[in-house]
């Protein structure tokens, strides 16, 4: 039990000091590698919680797919970052008043809310013990049932995302000669070959 | 010195909130404004989780991981949109987009 707060305290206090260093650092691709701490200690926290499949799949697909997007397109990007830096102090009372409100209105709810007594009737899919069951087949026999059309539906999200993310990176050059394949496979022997008789002694005019 | 549910949702409360000043400390770069929405979506599933772990009801790591390909999906089509924008104006300054008159 120690142990287990032991490590809650390590993973939520670097959680929340990244946190605070992504909105705070001057340079954004620093701003990129602290989210992805605070992605890694998010998922120590699920992994705490014994959410261990969501902790793989928050490092795999935060760390390994979006803060590497992010990575790609702030440096791709040739933008004085220092220059969209300024200001931020003149934001800062109005940004710290409304933070503080929040997250004081948050910790209220936290402190003061407590779970129904009749909660435990409701629920739909108790999680089995995992010494029976992992975390990821319970998962999978929750998600691919009941949850099946949520599972289809993030698909198609996926989807949508990749090709409006194609769509909208996709140019093309106006001077860059392309192949057009309809006209390849359009083009017979009569468009393709003239033939020339040419008589002897003459030559081609 | 047990950990319970409340010490996941302040810790989640936190993030939260940490987005949220994000948006307002960095509103003229809208690539921290992105890594904001991203905290801001992390909080949302440490809350999730933990009513999921607490409550012993594993639903609650369906919707997280919904959650999840929503937000990678959002990432994926702000970015796309970031470099669609830099290209055809070669600024990401918050001020400059306005085309639309709003």
């Amino acid at each position: 039990m120690l142990l287990h707060a032991i490590f809650f305290y390590l993973f939520a206090s670097v959680t929340v000091a990244s946190a605070v260093m992504v909105i705070a650092s001057r340079n954004p691709v620093h701003s990129v590698l602290f989210l992805i701490l605070a992605f890694v200690n998010a998922a120590g926290l699920f992994i705490l919680m014994g959410a261990e499949f969501l902790a793989w799949i928050l490092i795999i697909v935060y760390v390994g797919a979006v803060a590497l997007l992010f990575l790609s397109v702030v440096m791709m990007l040739d933008v004085d970052f220092a220059e969209l830096k300024s200001g931020m102090l003149s934001y800062l009372p109005i940004g710290a008043l409304i933070g503080a409100v929040l997250l004081v209105e948050l910790l209220i709810i936290v402190g003061a809310w407590a779970v129904g007594a009749d909660v435990s009737k409701s629920i739909t899919a108790p999680i089995p013990p995992s010494s029976q069951v992992s975390n990821t087949t319970a998962l999978g026999l929750v998600l691919y049932t009941n949850y099946i059309y949520f599972f289809q539906a993030a698909g198609v999200i996926l989807l949508v995302a990749m090709i409006g993310a194609i769509v909208l990176t996709l140019h093309h050059k106006p001077n860059v000669r392309r192949q057009i394949v309809a006209e390849q496979i359009a083009r017979s022997k009569n468009t393709a070959i003239e033939i020339v008789k040419v008589k002897s002694g003459q030559g081609l005019s | 010195m047990t950990i319970g549910l409340g010490h996941y949702l302040s810790v989640a409360a936190i993030v939260f909130t940490l987005g949220v000043l994000g948006i307002f400390l960095n509103r003229k770069n809208v690539v921290i404004i992105l890594m904001s929405i991203e905290l801001i979506l992390l909080s949302v599933n440490i809350n999730l989780v933990a009513f999921s772990s607490f409550l012993g009801d594993i639903v609650g790591q369906v919707y997280a991981l919904v959650v999840l390909t929503v937000a990678a999906a959002e990432a994926a089509i702000g970015l796309a949109i970031l470099v669609a924008y830099f290209r055809n104006r070669g600024s990401i300054a918050v001020e400059d987009i306005d085309l639309l008159k709003g």
